[in-house]
């Protein structure tokens, strides 16, 4: 059982790295807990993967210590630690039959051959490679091998902790589904902490309890779906998360108004004092196209749009408009009347989001 | 659906290849094939012998005492150059300037011509001002390659094995930068022994580029010439009489085109029978058992 820990961990993969950007990991502390189902995710190079190194010891990291249950693992190999990770291509041992390659690591380990055959037949069993056992590894398809390289993690009695980096990257898409489910039935069954890396939204929230979003080599929001969609703590994880993302205005406070370019915007009271009393010049209102109220006539708290388009994508439309020279999305529900080329959007109060400097500010409403 | 349109005018896009082919390999290896079953006199007398040269060449004890020689020796050279070129491909620099500086120090014995080859060893051997010949006579040994037939022998392997491995080390070498990191890495998270990785790891890499260096290898020392003669001349004795110099002994020296001709094709049919059982048993070994039980 275990907990990993990431204490004051940076990671450069320069020897003497100069300024921030040499940095591939910036200054991070965080917890993964026991028994957890989390999703790693972001862009690519933005840090994932080497984070994933890191934690499986492949990595040394340049600064910070990498705990297991309290114990400071950073010198320990990869064979020391009690993980197992899936790498993007599946791994295979080419002249190795199914069994002998699931047998691989606990033959490694001396395991009595009286215990490893049972163990590898249950694994086998789980993972529905039963039937291929006498087969030679090497004319699997790809997503039995990416089968047989979980199973060589899932065989070990010791693994405390199993790390994917992208394992569904080579996979069909209607095996991807699949085998995404067999991931968790894994995780429900074994209590083993997962770490999933991905750069797909919709793979890493029906894998994971909670999301670690990374950009730029620092996790800037970790939480549920849920959160992420709702909250995003940062203005990447707004234009990150959801099809399509956020929707930014950079604002400024003038004549007691707050301003989008020559267009005052009605907010709330608390945003406003926020806006009003904020130091940067970095303020960003962020709203998600699902909550917006897009009609042909003006109330008091809404503004005129210019539509663009209206993309109808089945269970809904898309409205691309352009408010003040820049392009907005708004989601239109099924059976919304048709709107004209001038239009009025109304963005829902307790939805809109407030950064300062990127980050999310907790205005204190909703 | 059968859209193919009948048009015999494309065979003459053929032709060129055909003519090819024909005046580079067929016309030739026929004129061996016909001379085989000649008895040559002159050029207007010659006398159809069928398979009786066959015959004579097989049973000639000079020839099978040739072909023994030849057999032990390309079975010596692979059983020294393949794991030895293995080996060094191993432990070469993987990157650096020490990669390329070592690329270019092993590729250098592969750029000198055969014959070269053969007086450079030949130099070297010499009691009196060959290095390597005056150093073991300084030091003791007995050491003659023009009377010890053992001498001889052993100084042909070496030189073989000099002049090729680094061959075979490349060839390696180029195999094992092509295994991606992650094989390593998943190896050492299933905590694989050095002896593992290379045994499963590496080595089932390496088959494609095996298969190619030892069939080049087999072929090239199966035809070995020019070396053995410059350095040894065949001897002491018939001792590293190969086949290729029995062969031009017997088409030049005595001018026995249809004998030759005979032992030109068996001589050509075992090397590529030998090659052909060869491949076929690699290839063969990767594919999977046939499930037991008829199952």
């Amino acid at each position: 059982m275990a907990e990993i820990t990431l204490k004051g961990l940076a990671h450069s993969y320069e020897k003497t790295p100069q300024s921030a950007a040499d940095y591939a990991i910036r200054q991070m502390d965080h917890v993964w807990h026991q028994g957890g189902a989390y999703a790693l995710l972001g862009p690519s190079g933005c840090g994932k993967s080497t984070l994933l190194n890191i934690i499986s010891g492949l990595l040394e990291p340049s600064d910070g210590d990498v705990l297991f249950d309290g114990q400071r693992v950073n010198e320990l190999p990869p064979e020391e630690r009690n993980i197992a990770q899936v790498f993007q291509f599946p791994v295979i041992y080419d002249t190795m039959t199914v069994f002998d390659n699931l047998a691989f690591p606990l033959r490694n380990m001396n395991t009595p051959e009286y215990r490893v055959k049972p163990k590898v037949l249950e694994v086998a069993d789980i993972l529905d490679l039963t039937p291929l056992l006498d087969r030679k590894a090497k004319n699997l398809t790809a997503d039995e091998k990416q089968k047989v390289s979980m199973g060589r993690g899932l065989v070990r009695d010791d693994v405390t902790a199993i790390l994917f980096d992208e394992p569904l990257t080579v996979i069909d898409p209607q095996l991807k589904w699949k085998l995404r489910r067999k991931l968790k039935e894994i995780h429900e069954r074994f209590n083993i902490t997962m770490i999933y890396v991905t750069h797909d939204q919709l793979e890493a929230s029906t894998f994971a309890d909670k999301i670690a979003v990374m950009y730029d080599g620092q996790v800037v929001q970790f939480g549920t779906p849920r959160e992420l969609f709702e909250r995003p703590a940062h203005t990447f994880v707004g234009y990150f998360i959801g099809s399509p993302g956020m929707n930014f205005m950079a604002v400024d406070y003038q004549d007691d108004q707050v301003m989008f370019g020559a267009q005052p915007l009605p907010v709330s009271e608390p945003i406003k004092r926020a806006v009003a009393s904020a130091s940067s010049n970095n303020i960003k209102l962020g709203i998600r196209p699902e909550f917006m109220a897009i009609s042909s006539s003006q109330t008091t708290d809404s503004v005129p749009i210019q539509v663009v388009s209206v993309q109808d994508l089945g269970t809904y439309s898309l409205l691309t408009f352009k408010l003040n020279g820049q392009t907005f999305k708004a989601r239109l529900l099924e059976g919304h009347p048709p709107v004209g080329e001038t239009a009025f959007a109304h963005f829902n109060p307790d939805k809109v989001a407030l950064y300062i400097d990127e980050y999310l500010v907790e205005t204190g409403h909703e | 659906m059968n859209n193919k349109i009948p048009n015999n005018r494309a065979w003459l896009l053929v032709l060129p290849m055909l003519v090819l082919v024909a005046f580079s390999a067929i016309i030739p290896l026929m004129t061996v094939v016909n001379y085989s079953v000649q008895d040559v006199l002159g050029p207007n007398a010659t006398f159809f012998t069928g398979t009786e040269w066959f015959k004579s060449t097989l049973n000639d004890p000079a020839l099978q005492a040739a072909f023994l020689r030849q057999i032990s020796f390309s079975l010596i050279i692979l059983a020294i150059q393949i794991p030895l070129g293995i080996g060094i491909a191993l432990i070469m620099p993987k990157r650096g300037w020490q990669a390329s500086a070592v690329l270019i120090l092993i590729t250098l014995p592969l750029l000198i011509p055969w014959n070269v080859v053969g007086s450079i060893w030949q130099i070297f051997t010499r009691g009196d001002i060959g290095l390597m010949g005056w150093g073991l006579r300084e030091l003791g040994v007995n050491y003659n390659l023009t009377r010890n037939a053992g001498d001889a022998w052993v100084t042909i392997i070496l030189m073989d094995v000099w002049h090729w491995t680094p061959l075979v080390a490349m060839l390696c070498y180029s195999g094992l930068r092509s295994i991606p990191e992650a094989y390593y890495q998943a190896a050492r998270i299933d905590r694989a022994s050095k002896w593992a990785v290379f045994r499963y790891i590496q080595l089932p890499k390496l088959t494609n580029v095996l298969v190619i260096a030892v069939l080049l290898r087999f072929m090239h020392s199966f035809m070995i010439y020019a070396e053995p003669f410059v350095l040894t001349g065949g001897g002491p004795g018939s001792s590293t009489t190969f086949l290729s110099q029995s062969l031009t002994t017997m088409a030049i020296g005595q001018q026995d085109l249809g004998p030759s001709a005979a032992f030109s094709l068996i001589y050509f049919l075992v090397i590529l029978l030998v090659s052909w059982v060869f491949y076929t048993t690699i290839m063969n070994m990767q594919k999977d058992k046939p499930p037991h039980g008829g199952a």
